[in-house]
Order: C-alpha cells, then sequence, then structure tokens
C-alpha cells in the first residue's frame, strides 16, 4: 500500500509541479493580501518572460501559452493526489506504518540526535546496518513535514484560490490573509515540495539508485533477501 | 520478491470488483442529478467531473464572497480585450441607446430589452472580486439586475438546464448551468464603481458570474439563450473554453 501510494503520489507530484510551473508563467508575480493585478506593488517578481503579453516583465518575448490543458491536468492530478493521500494516510495510521517507521524513536527526540546525524552525513560516514533498513531521524522528520505539513497547506492554498470553494469556505481565503497571500503560499510550499523531491532523489542516487528503486517498486531489499 | 499470497489476491479482487461498481452507481446517480459537465468526457473528463459534481453538492447555493467598500481596488486591470467591430462604434456612438438583450429558448416570454429596461427593473450591488485563470484579480462594486429577475421575467420552462450566454460577437459565447444562473450573485451588470460600466470592462453590459473565474464573466453581453440541450451549441462542449483547452465549469 506504502508503494502503491508513493508511486501514484509521485506520478500526479511531476504532473502538479510541470502544469503549476506552467500556469504560474501566465503571470509570474506574487502579492500579498486579497487582490494584486499588473497595476498592484507585487511582493515577488520571477526574473522570467510571462505567456501573456499583458504583463509586463522587461522582456520582448512572450512564451507559448499552455494555460488550457496545464489547468485542466492540474486539477486532474491534484484529485489524484488528494484521494492517494487519504488513503495513505488513513493505511498510515490504522496500519502503524507511521508509529512503527516515521515517528522518532524515544532516544531521538533530541537537538543531540539531530546534530549527530547532521555530523554523519558531512563526515560521509556509511549507514550503520540498522539505517539501511529502516529511516533516521533527519528523514522521519522530513517524511513528517511533507506528509503532514506541507501537502495539507498546498491543498489548502490550492482551496483558497477556487472562487466556488471560497464562497462556501470565506475563511479558507481570509485566514491566510487573502485570495492573492493564498497564492503565494501555494507558489512558496510547491518550491519547498521540489526542494523535497530534489534531495530525496539525491539521496537515491547516493545510496544506490537500482536497489532503492528495486525496494520501493518490488518490495524487498537485498540483505532482507539474504537473511540479515 | 514476496509471493503475493491467496488473501492478499481475494482482497484485491473483491476490492476491485466494489471500485468499479461502485464508480458504475456514481456514473448513474451523477448523470441523474446533473453533476456532470458538458466537457466531462475526455483524458481531463474524471477530474473536471469530480470537480463539478463536488461543487454542485457542495456550493450550489452559497454566497459569493463580498468585500467591505474599503477593499475596492483603486487600480482595476481590465485585460485586453479584442478591437471593437464597426458595429459595436456605432451602438457607442449612439450612447448604446440601440444595445438590446435579447432572451430567447426554453422560455415561455422570449424577451428584448434595452438598457434602460435593464435599470428599470430592481437595482442590486454587489462588491466582489473578479479572479482571473491567470492569477491576478481585483474587486469593484458591480450595478444591475440579477439574471434570476429577467430569467423570471422570461418564464424558464421546466425542462431547462442551461443558460447560454453571447457577446456582441457570435464567437464569443459562454453558459452556466441552472444553479448558476439563478444565484442571486449572477447579476446583468450595467455600471461598476458608482458609474456606467466602463467599455475595457465589458460595457455597456456584462454578465458577472462572480463564483466562476473571470472568464465566464463575459463582456458585452449581447443575448442569452435558456436550453434544454447543450450538446446543440458550439461543439457541444458548453462553451468556447472547452474548445480552447479550457474548462466549462470555472468555479474550480
Amino acid at each position: 500500500m506504502v508503494r502503491i501510494t508513493h508511486w501514484l503520489t509521485f506520478l500526479a507530484v511531476i504532473a502538479l509541479l510541470v502544469t503549476g510551473a506552467e500556469i504560474l508563467i501566465s503571470h509570474p508575480r506574487f502579492y500579498w493580501g486579497e487582490v494584486g493585478n499588473v497595476n498592484t506593488r507585487p511582493l515577488i517578481v520571477l526574473p522570467i518572460p510571462a505567456s501573456r503579453d499583458t504583463v509586463p516583465t522587461g522582456y520582448r518575448y512572450v512564451m507559448p501559452d499552455q494555460n488550457g490543458w496545464s489547468r485542466s491536468l492540474h486539477f486532474e492530478a491534484a484529485w489524484v493526489a488528494v484521494l492517494t493521500g487519504l488513503l495513505y494516510v488513513t493505511y498510515g495510521f490504522f496500519s502503524g506504518h507511521f508509529r512503527r517507521s516515521l515517528l522518532p524513536r524515544p532516544q531521538d527526540w533530541s537537538w543531540r540526535a539531530y546534530r549527530n546525524r547532521i555530523a554523519k552525513y558531512f563526515h560521509g560516514s556509511r549507514s550503520d546496518h540498522a539505517e539501511e533498513l529502516s529511516y533516521n531521524v533527519l528523514q522521519q522528520t522530513a517524511y513528517l513535514i511533507v506528509i503532514f505539513v506541507l501537502f495539507p497547506l498546498i491543498i489548502w492554498t490550492g482551496l483558497a484560490m477556487s472562487p466556488s470553494f471560497t464562497s462556501a469556505f470565506p475563511a479558507s481565503a481570509a485566514l491566510l490573509g487573502g485570495r492573492q497571500s493564498a497564492r503565494t503560499i501555494h507558489f512558496v510550499i510547491s518550491c519547498l515540495l521540489l526542494l523535497f523531491l530534489l534531495v530525496h532523489v539525491t539521496m537515491i542516487a547516493l545510496s544506490g539508485f537500482r536497489s532503492r528503486m528495486r525496494a520501493m517498486i518490488t518490495g524487498s531489499s537485498r540483505r532482507s533477501e539474504e537473511g540479515e | 520478491m514476496n509471493p503475493i499470497s491467496r488473501r492478499k489476491m481475494i482482497y484485491g479482487g473483491v476490492a476491485a470488483v466494489a471500485g468499479v461498481s461502485g464508480l458504475a452507481v456514481a456514473d448513474r446517480l451523477a448523470k441523474r442529478y446533473g453533476l456532470i459537465p458538458p466537457d466531462g468526457g475526455g483524458i481531463f473528463g474524471p477530474g473536471e467531473t469530480l470537480t463539478y459534481a463536488c461543487q454542485r453538492l457542495l456550493t450550489a447555493r452559497t454566497p459569493a464572497r463580498e468585500f467591505a467598500r474599503n477593499m475596492i481596488s483603486k487600480a482595476p486591470f481590465a485585460n485586453a480585450v479584442e478591437p471593437p467591430t464597426d458595429q459595436f462604434k456605432r451602438l457607442q456612438a449612439g450612447g448604446f441607446r440601440d444595445w438590446r438583450l435579447v432572451v430567447d429558448g426554453t422560455v415561455a416570454r422570449p424577451l428584448v430589452l434595452s438598457l434602460a429596461d435593464l435599470k428599470s427593473l430592481p437595482i442590486h450591488s454587489q462588491i466582489t472580486e473578479v479572479a482571473c485563470e491567470e492569477g491576478w484579480s481585483y474587486i469593484a462594486e458591480w450595478i444591475g439586475t440579477p439574471l434570476s429577475v429577467v430569467l423570471r421575467e422570461a418564464g424558464v420552462l421546466p425542462q431547462s438546464r442551461y443558460v447560454v450566454y453571447y457577446g456582441v460577437e457570435k464567437w464569443a459565447w459562454e453558459s452556466i448551468d441552472l444553479a448558476d444562473a439563478m444565484h442571486p450573485h449572477t447579476l446583468l451588470t450595467v455600471g461598476m464603481n458608482d458609474g456606467d460600466l466602463p467599455v475595457p470592462f465589458g460595457g455597456p453590459l456584462r454578465l458577472r458570474v462572480p463564483r466562476q473565474l473571470g472568464y465566464k464573466s463575459l463582456k458585452y453581453l449581447h443575448h442569452i439563450t435558456v436550453t434544454d440541450d447543450i450538446k446543440k451549441f458550439g461543439k457541444g462542449l458548453g462553451s468556447i473554453d472547452p474548445e480552447g483547452g479550457y474548462s466549462w465549469y470555472a468555479g474550480i
């Protein structure tokens, strides 16, 4: 179940990141508060050309506009991510997956545990045997933040941009400071998720891409097969 | 690899059968209660349908977000529009006195209304946000008559399902379902921020649909057709949006 939901989420997140970037370039400016447009002062301006000629970017070049299918795919992939996420979280609680694998062990509830693990990365020392088959405290923290902070926030900020959803739940936008704040936070969190994805893939590459991929696809690692 | 146990296979089979039959039942129910959008086919159909069905169950009657007067945008952005046609320029030169709104289709009493006729109906004002699919937005006060007032005047026949609406140029057309058409915030807008609706913002007449993205708020509204069969219009996808790759339902 963890593996199926992992790969569904992977596909959905890739689609969301690509289409999200595509939607973003139609207006690569961010604002704080309820409203924002080319006549208001932006909070962040990305130094890229836009896909619409109504946005002043300083570039003469207007990128091709791919918003139509990008939006449709973005929302469809969001449904896949949300439904898969619900399945995973429900399973995670009831099966003990979160308690067993993601909750840091009692002896790791200290800053020292984090410091030690970070030092270990810097020294380039290999994972000890216990870590090979489970997650260390940094990994556990990263996964818990992604699952229980970043994903819920990106869903919330996404919904807060829906003019119909906010008609039923106006607080969903108001609590964030307004529609444009929601859009800005949505962007920042998607950057954090992209960062997580890049680090995640780098770690897999460093620890042996093929064996890790085999483990995540088939559910077995060579060491456990060897009866260690 | 661990061999897949018999128990797992049975569970998997039961789950698959339950899933497929569940989908079939959901499809039947969705069709019966009008939860499938006109563009509910194709590869993006499942996403469009899930969104539209959830929104209809959740937000069929919820009021649009309204804002305080001090939140009205000082510099609203009108967005680019096509250059006006000669017909539009003639109407504009005449102060839009000859502008007509035609209401026909599955109604008991088709109507032809001038702007003066519209202004003689009960006038409402609302301070709502225009949110463009590109990401930008502004807040303005919009003044006019709820579409529902005119539709009641015309007498919507019971078989009606959608309201199709055209701009002064026939290629620009949209449609909304009856839940949005009869919604009190769906406004035949003739004024903006205490003045006449400026031409760049869709004047003399724009349909404001504040619970959907800006592109459903069609500028230069000219013709409304109530229908029981949306498939008869254009490519049968509900509006020009899906023909250009965009969602018909823009409440997201």
